[in-house]
């Protein structure tokens, strides 16, 4: 019963990873980068629910709506700000570009907010509901819900409307793409638009779960996050799902069976093994160099 | 062509033991006390990481995150031997050097073949392995820290390391070997097609990189007195590259002035240090977008000063 009780305690975290992971996903496909950033937009995701909950005292269905908004717009602001100008002019830059954004956005929330952690309004039912010798909590249903909802919509949109057509053409060619009228550049960002937005929800999941926030949750969130990516197969967006779910369980077997101190080596460990074997990830397809 | 270099050789020779003496002036006159001497022991720690980053990240183009983790294998290793084998200072400083050379070998082999982002993560995952396994070790005192490493780090072996390592990197570079490396970074198909082996020279790069930063890792360990697992974290890694892109990539004054530049001014202005991080960020920022974007590039060649120094170089 109790392992039973882990794996479910490890796909609640992992469909939170999930949500982060298809942000990772969406950007790498159409931009093709890793927005090393995107575990701090996350992070500041969660700040702007906090202060439209805890400052503003607005009611938290309106703080959370709010702060995906913001969010979205932030990630919309980095990649106009950073990563557009260098678009076209090689990995290694863009890269250092980003490293860059990832540390600024944390300084600058801890020149707002301080080092010392915000206690994270309660918006999610305390409890849980006993079946058998299950304990499942609220937050744990809630969490498994809402991302699988946000997933379920986001497939419906790049599947079956006419942006999300376009958001597909553009991953599988942006000069094609812009030849048949797409407008490349307002489909980057409307794919960090979606992948900020989604790390809102994973920012404010992060806050109810644990109930304190600082300027440095979204490091490893992010980092643990894109290794779900990767794992699942970066660009494919069931594979940042699956990525996320496996990547909690393992993280929440290891700390329940074999120690805290190792779960970080364990994800790590993960990411070093689906490199080396399998680069491509999961769902990923093998995409043959062109010389 | 050996003329030159020759001459070259005993011009840096000559203001290598110059610049050393006005220090030794300094240091018994007291013009340099002894929390600057501390200071300046950091400097050339500093350096000796930055400019051997630079010969991976700057001059072989492959963006690495590990380089605190080489450093700490460097620091244990080094610091262990002191304390329990008590073998002499100089023989813990190599053994440590080439532990994370070894290191550096067994990990880049098997990722070397990656790219880019996927590069830049897995050795920033090594480095948390590192890292853990170091906190999780009892002979290492986990996270509490190792204290009673011998206080053996003096100025001069600290800049005598630093000197050596501007050294070889230089020669390196500026040799056969680094043309090819350099050529990696250029185009890699193009250096296959030419005959360059580019596993061989990746993996030359990374190890020489690896081994300099386990040797600046034993000067540390040495240095400070309490050697904690959470200096050598993301951050660290990440610091030593802020000073390779403002040294400017595959430019070895750069880096040296960098490293010595972001090494002083935190210890001189303490309301700075609280500072650092942010405008480590902007840094990086800054740097990539004047140097690489349109509008950058446009606003560099309104600049007479920087523009002439660019015609230079091509």
């Amino acid at each position: 019963m109790d392992f039973i009780n882990q794996v479910i305690n490890g796909l609640s975290t992992g469909s939170m990873y999930a949500l982060v992971a298809i942000g990772y996903t969406i950007v790498y496909g159409i931009g093709k980068m890793i927005n090393f950033a995107h575990g701090e937009i996350i992070m500041a995701s969660a700040y702007f629910a906090y202060v439209g909950m805890s400052f503003l005292h607005l009611p938290a269905l309106v703080a959370v709506i709010l702060s995906i908004i913001l969010t979205a717009l932030l990630g919309v602001l980095t990649e106009k700000v950073a990563y557009k100008p260098l678009r076209g002019k090689g990995s290694l830059e863009v890269l250092i570009t980003a490293i860059g954004v990832s540390y600024l956005l944390q300084n600058v929330f801890y020149m707002i907010f301080t080092s010392s952690g915000r206690t994270f309004p309660q918006i999610m039912p305390k409890g849980a509901i006993n079946i058998g010798g299950l304990s499942i909590t609220y937050i744990t249903i809630i969490t498994l819900i809402v991302s699988f909802v946000a997933t379920g919509i986001l497939l419906f949109f790049i599947n079956k409307t006419r942006l999300g057509k376009a958001m597909r053409a553009v991953s599988e060619d942006q000069g094609a793409a812009q030849l048949m009228g797409i407008n490349v550049s307002t489909t980057i960002s409307l794919a960090f638009a979606i992948g900020s937005g989604l790390g809102a929800l994973a920012g404010v999941i992060y806050g109810a779960k644990f109930s304190i926030i600082n300027p440095y949750i979204g490091q490893m969130l992010g980092i643990k996050a894109f290794i779900a990516a990767v794992l699942g197969g970066i660009g494919s967006i069931p594979g940042a799902m699956v990525g996320g779910l496996l990547m909690g369980v393992a993280e929440s077997l290891t700390i329940a069976y074999i120690s805290s101190d190792f779960s970080d080596a364990v994800v790590f460990g993960i990411l070093i093994l689906v490199l080396l074997i399998k680069p491509a990830g999961i769902f990923g397809s093998n995409v043959r160099e062109k010389v | 062509m050996k003329k030159k270099l020759i001459r070259e050789l005993i011009t840096a020779l000559v203001l290598a033991i110059v610049v050393y003496a006005i220090f030794a002036i300094g240091f018994t006159t007291g013009i340099i006390n002894s929390y600057w001497q501390g200071i300046l022991m950091l400097v050339g720690i500093n350096v000796t990481l930055a400019v051997s980053l630079n010969l991976a990240t700057g001059y072989l183009g492959q963006l690495t995150l590990g380089h605190a983790g080489f450093m700490a294998v460097g620091a244990y290793v080094s610091a262990l031997l002191s304390m329990y084998a008590h073998l002499p200072f100089v023989l813990t400083l190599i053994i440590g050097a080439l532990a994370a050379g070894f290191i550096g070998l067994l990990i880049g082999v098997p990722i070397l073949r990656l790219k880019g982002d996927y590069l830049c993560i897995i050795t920033l995952a090594f480095n948390e392995i590192i890292r853990v396994i170091i906190v999780n070790l009892s002979i290492t005192n986990g996270s509490k820290g190792l204290i009673g490493t011998p206080s053996d780090t003096t100025f001069l072996a600290v800049y005598l390391v630093a000197v050596i390592t501007i050294f070889v990197v230089y020669s390196i570079v500026h040799s056969r070997h680094g043309r090819a490396i350099i050529s990696v970074r250029e185009d890699e198909t193009a250096a296959e097609l030419t005959g360059i082996n580019i596993a061989y020279y990746k993996i030359l790069a990374f190890v020489i990189s690896a081994l300099f930063a386990g040797l600046a890792g034993g000067l540390y360990s040495h240095y400070i007195a309490i050697l904690v697992p959470k200096y050598f974290d993301y951050n660290k890694s990440v610091e030593i590259l802020v000073m390779v892109v403002l040294g400017g990539m595959g430019n070895l004054p750069g880096s040296i002035i960098a490293a010595v530049a972001l090494t002083i001014i935190p210890s001189l202005l303490i309301s700075f240090s609280q500072y650092r991080m942010l405008i480590y960020a902007i840094v990086l920022i800054a740097a990539m977008l004047l140097k690489n974007s349109d509008a950058g590039i446009a606003l560099r060649a309104k600049l007479p000063k920087l523009k002439k120094r660019e015609e230079v170089e091509e």
